[in-house]
């Protein structure tokens, strides 16, 4: 049965995509490694941090695709999940620090001295143990998600509505690691890492390393959505998409349902952001800023959601441009980016992917029936009406279900 | 030329009064007992004020007073005494001006400390017998303030001929916190003493028990106690009230930011992330006609608010307009992507401020009835969070007799209930879209000149707002203003409530929980619309 | 307990108010296994809100509503009493139009609800045969890779039924099903649906009358939300009752 499931997760797609991912894993930092500096195909140290970190951001819009592009479910509070995991991260990697902070202390952080603090709070025990802190990267996230989404979805909060308390809940987060006497560094967060798994943290082998031990997180990714989506469930969680009280009457427990898809992708944008932290060297509260999980939304937005490919070239591409604009024309970047949400949503509801699809599905029209009258395309009719089929489910304003 | 300008000579000032009032001095000998002041040593300036003090004559206040001052001169030149303020010189009985101080040959008479408290003690009992209620009050108080041995027979003896209610009442808390504060009274008066303050001290109440307390026996001690318990829980009730004020302060501004946000969603089904820019487009309104009106016309600043409340409306409306007929109207029944859309526009929106205006804090002052604070009964109340409070009633009423007494109110809420059907009425819902999209975008702009009076202006003024609100508009439900009131004062006393105890950063997170814990049991809000119309 | 032996569907003394509009007011029906039962009346009497109360979608105010004679149906919600056997077809069609018809009845096929039993689920060669049979049954079966959005509107009600029948319920509760039907899909339909009511039972709500006359069953009236008149249509449509509040002249 799982080896059906697996088998199933392998369509012709998802094989291209793990393909290429576990190719540039390979191939990028042997060409940062192997090739000197200087030569042709050399690839510098920082592309590789950058690239690395841009594959944690693709992992990371693409857990919110799997809830909101297939289960139509906006989180606005994703950077939660991420930051909680790079928090998980960070305190491994702090606790690696030993006495070779500023005040030398043996397992207090330097900002626990800082504060006069005694001794580690609970909280921090184990961290010192690498399979720990994967537990807690996978744990912490999942178990929130779980228990957010236990209460929100029992009760039936939908729409616009989950949407806004997603982002309060990243808010309140957002609070609440911003106190000092929490235990997780205040407003400067956790920084100045100097190991990981025993090796130096800016050494370029290790940013090789994580470089890619991303792709290879991403790859699984791919697999595991691609697996989800391809599923009966998958099929289920769109149904509840566009139809959710209809699924209900076939006798599918919706709120279960969501519950799953939202936990899963809490956990993947869980390891997506302890993938991140050691690749930027900080985790501070600014991650949990609701601001950056709803550009996470437009991420997935850009490349296509409701696809597994299109958050993946979303998140890169529109961080390139980030790190393009921010570089070059800092003033311009906020007017960019907000002019990307309006023209997304205006026009290019699909993404990207939706863009290439209809650009595919046009010519092979052409090709095949030049003189037959085009079919009335499903995409066709929804454009004329003014909608996208993915959100047939609410054509009517509704604020709630 | 009286010396009553001067704010030192307060007692001076009411002898003064006195004195007028009460006509000719009826002791012959006040004068000479005056006069011979000036060449008394410091021992025999003793036995005069004892003297003064037993004529009991209360026109000999007056230079009593300068004395304890040191404002009681002789003159060189003539041997007289006299009063000197300000540079002039008075006499010290009848308070007539004798002349310019400044070219006579004048020294002052000196006195100890010793002797300084005597003539306190009696100009006390010589106010207290004052025939002006004020003066004996005045000189109750101060007695109250100053607590000694020689006032006790004083308050006594005032107390046995006081008719008035209120100098009366001043007059027994006197003697009562005498009482207490003195080693040597016997512990039945002390008893009787405690309620009396208890009652009547005020604020000092506790301080005057708790210092009585350090002393007293055990007997006296518990009756102390149990009155101070009390005073203590009628304080934590003035806190209480006085937290209640700040909450319904924070929920008035709550409500100002909300109302907006909640007539669009409540209309449209469209969540405005952008509201918060029409708030803080608001506040700059503000900060340019207060700008201008530095610059041109400083005397009109008093009335800078009422000139950026027009404006700011209009700007704000037509600015909320212009979205919804350019990108809105394009999304709907799409709710998550009008969101988002609506999102870029306010990262557009805050980009441009920050542009023109520049990212850090712009200064916006509060005209001089905004200004400064009262107190009302308990109640320490800041003038511009009072206003605040009344505005936004004043928003609210107006609303509300938008929403029910006009045609556009009548068509908005129809729309609200059932769009379908609204429209087939013949009602043109793109117009009523646009025109509730103006409103709530325009009531943002009003919301945002009067938090420009109690917050920074900067760039990201509406998004620290933009959370709080949506929290009321999901607390209170949909379609329903009184729901959004009832929500903003709820999370704003809530919010107060909390921080004492909890912080203010984990106050919130505590609101936040609250209210997700809330929306289990009523998934749409306080006031929420029922009915099938509503579900599908 | 008693009254509700032996019946599929027992409702009694049921109301419910919105806002104060009563909705249903004492209304009390009873289906009996393998029965037929269409129920008619005008716009607002009550009948989808009727639906609604059966499905767990809405909770009644007061009265009593069981399932094959023992379950109570206020006390469970909608995935609950779907898994009991009640199926529903709404008013408007409502397919998973962005998704294929194959698959629109895969998901609606009787099989474990379960998380992890539909994530691993394939489909058995014993599951595919009963799709396509049913897929002949609505005559879908040249559409079944076609996205349900491209359905004509009488395709997408053969659809929705289609769907009922992959439930494999003990009840079905059948709203309008052949709103936007040609004449002979009508016919069809009248026929499918008495097939069905030999072996379940099935309550139908619908306008049409000549359709209403080809089930040739008991038939109810509503009115105002509760029971107007009953017995076969043309005892019904007799009533004068019934002509003065819903038949009209």
């Amino acid at each position: 049965m799982i080896t059906q499931a697996l088998l199933r997760a392998l369509d012709k797609k998802a094989i291209w995509l793990v393909a290429i991912l576990l190719a540039l894993a390979v191939a990028v930092p042997a060409a940062n490694l192997l090739i000197p500096a200087g030569q042709p195909g050399h690839v510098p140290t920082y592309i590789v941090t950058l690239f690395g970190k841009y594959l944690t951001y693709a992992m990371l819009a693409l857990a919110l695709d799997l809830v909101w592009g297939y289960c139509g479910i906006l989180s606005l509070g994703h950077g939660a999940f991420f930051a909680l995991g790079g928090y998980a991260m960070g305190m491994y990697l702090m606790r690696q620090i030993g006495t070779r902070g500023v005040y030398a202390h043996p397992t207090l952080p330097d900002f626990m001295v800082f504060l006069n603090w005694r001794e580690l709070p609970w909280y921090w025990q184990g961290f010192d143990q690498f399979w720990f802190a994967c537990l807690m990267i996978v744990l912490v996230p999942g178990l929130l998600a779980f228990v957010f989404g236990f209460f929100a979805f029992r009760s039936r909060v939908t729409g616009v509505y989950l949407s806004i308390i997603t982002q309060a809940m990243t808010f309140a987060l957002l609070l609440a690691f911003f106190r000092n006497d929490m235990g997780f560094g205040g407003n400067n967060g956790l920084t100045d890492f100097k190991d990981i798994l025993g090796q130096p943290v800016q050494a370029a082998t290790t940013r090789g390393a994580l470089f890619a031990a991303s792709a290879i997180a991403l790859a699984l990714s791919v697999l595991v959505c691609s697996m989800i989506v391809n599923s009966k469930l998958g099929k289920v969680m769109v149904a509840v998409r566009d139809a959710e009280s209809r699924t209900r009457f076939l006798g599918y427990r919706v709120e279960y349902v969501k519950l799953f898809a939202f936990t899963v992708s809490a956990i993947m944008a869980g390891i997506a952001g302890a993938l991140y932290v050691p690749q930027v060297g900080i985790i501070n509260p600014g991650e949990f800023e609701p601001a950056n999980s709803i550009e996470v939304v437009i991420w997935t937005a850009v490349g296509g959601r409701g696809t597994i490919v299109g958050p993946i070239i979303g998140a890169v591409l529109v961080n390139m441009g980030k790190s393009y604009f921010t570089g070059a024309l800092p003033e311009l970047w906020l007017f960019a980016l907000g002019a990307l949400f309006i023209f997304v949503t205006l026009f290019l509801p699909k993404g990207i992917v939706g863009l290439l699809g209809q650009w595919r599905d046009m010519t092979a029209r052409r090709e095949q029936a030049p003189a037959a009258p085009p079919p009335p395309a499903q995409a066709a009719v929804a454009a004329e009406r003014g909608e996208d089929p993915a959100t047939l489910g609410d054509v009517q304003p509704k604020p709630a279900e | 030329m009286r010396p009553t300008r001067s704010l030192r000579l307060i007692f001076a000032c009411l002898g003064l009064a006195l004195a007028l009032l009460a006509g000719p001095a009826r002791a012959q000998d006040i004068p000479g007992l005056i006069q011979s002041m000036g060449e008394a040593s410091l021992r025999e300036l003793g036995g005069i004020v004892e003297e003064l003090a037993a004529t009991g004559d209360s026109a000999v206040a007056p230079a009593l007073e300068a004395l304890a001052e040191g404002d009681l001169y002789v003159n060189e030149a003539d041997g007289r005494v006299v009063i000197v303020t300000r540079n002039r010189m008075y006499d010290p009985v009848t308070q007539e001006e004798i002349g310019p101080a400044a070219d006579a040959d004048l020294s002052r008479i000196r006195i100890n400390n010793s002797l300084r408290r005597d003539v306190a003690a009696a100009i006390g009992g010589l106010t207290l017998m004052s025939d002006n209620p004020s003066v004996r009050l005045s000189a109750a108080r101060s007695m109250r303030a100053n607590p000694s041995e020689e006032n006790l027979a004083l308050l006594d003896e005032a107390l046995a001929a006081e008719t008035d209610a209120t100098v009366r009442g001043a007059m027994e808390t006197a003697h009562a916190v005498t009482v207490l504060s003195l080693a040597d009274t016997s512990i039945e008066d002390k008893r009787a003493a405690v309620p009396v303050v208890a009652q009547n001290a005020g604020r000092e109440a506790i301080t005057i028990l708790n210092s009585a307390l350090g002393s007293a026996p055990d007997a006296l001690a518990a009756d102390i106690r149990s009155a101070i318990a009390g005073l203590e829980q009628e304080r934590a009730i003035w806190a209480a009230l006085q937290n209640v004020w700040f909450g319904v302060s924070l929920g008035s501004v709550l409500l100002l930011a909300a109302i907006g946000l909640a007539i669009t969603f409540g209309v449209m089904g469209v969540i405005n992330m952008a509201h918060g820019e029409m708030v803080m487009l608001g506040a700059y309104t503000t900060f340019v006609v207060q700008d201008v009106i530095r610059r041109n016309a400083p005397e009109l600043f008093d009335y800078s608010l009422a000139i950026a409340l027009p404006l700011a409306f209009l700007i704000t409306a037509l600015i909320g307009i212009a979205i919804e007929r350019g990108v809105i109207r394009w999304l709907y029944g799409r709710a998550l992507e009008t969101l988002l859309a609506t999102w870029g526009l306010s990262l557009i929106l805050q980009q441009t401020v920050r542009s023109i205006f520049g990212p850090t804090n712009r200064q916006v002052g509060n005209p001089s009835w905004m200004s400064g604070s009262f107190e009302f009964y308990g109640l320490a109340i800041t003038w511009n969070r009072f206003w605040i409070v009344i505005f936004a009633i004043a928003v609210f009423a107006a609303l509300l007799v938008v929403l029910n007494r006009t045609s556009l109110g009548l068509q908005m809420r129809a729309v609200t209930q059932n769009r379908r059907m609204a429209s087939a009425m013949g009602i043109r819902t793109p117009f009523v879209d646009a025109m509730t999209f103006g409103l709530g975008s325009g009531i943002a702009g009003l919301a945002g000149v009067a938090l420009s009076q109690i917050d920074n202006v900067s760039p990201n003024l509406g998004q620290g707002y933009i959370i709080d609100s949506f929290m009321v508009v999901v607390f209170g439900g949909v379609g329903n203003l009184w729901g959004t009131l009832v929500g903003a004062l709820t999370l704003g006393v809530a919010n107060k409530f909390l921080e004492p105890y909890a912080g203010a950063v984990l106050g919130k997170i505590l609101i936040l929980v609250l209210i997700i814990l809330f929306i289990q049991r009523r998934p749409r809000g306080l006031f929420a619309l029922k009915g099938r119309a509503v579900e599908s | 307990m008693n009254k509700a032996q032996d019946t599929m569907l027992y409702l009694d003394g049921v109301s419910v108010a919105f806002d104060g509009f009563k909705a249903l007011n004492n209304l009390s029906i009873i289906v009996r296994p393998a029965e037929m039962l269409a129920i008619i009346g005008p716009n607002g009497a009550g009948k989808t809100t009727m639906m609604d109360i059966i499905t767990g979608k809405t909770r009644p105010d007061a009265g009593d509503v069981y399932f094959d004679g023992r379950t109570d149906l206020t006390r469970l919600d909608e995935a609950a009493i779907a898994n009991l056997g009640i199926g529903r077809k709404f008013q408007k069609p409502t397919v998973f139009e962005s998704q294929t018809v194959w698959d629109n009845l895969e998901m609606a096929l009787k099989k474990p609800r379960g998380i992890f039993r539909t994530l691993f689920y394939s489909a058995s060669g014993e599951d595919i045969a009963r799709i396509e049979d049913i897929l002949d049954t609505v005559r879908l079966a040249d559409r079944r890779d076609d996205l349900a959005a491209d359905l004509s509107h009488g395709q997408k009600q053969w659809l929705e039924i289609g769907m009922l029948l992959a439930q494999d319920p003990k009840l079905l509760l059948v709203d309008e099903p052949v709103a936007g039907m040609t004449d002979a899909e009508t016919v069809e339909t009248a026929r499918l649906l008495k097939e069905i009511a030999e072996t379940r039972s099935v309550v139908v709500v619908e306008h049409d009358m000549s359709f209403v006359r080809d089930l040739a069953t008991r038939v109810v009236c509503l009115a105002e939300g509760s029971v107007l008149a009953e017995g076969t249509l043309d005892q019904v449509s007799a009533n004068p009752i019934v002509i003065e509040r819903y038949l009209g002249r």
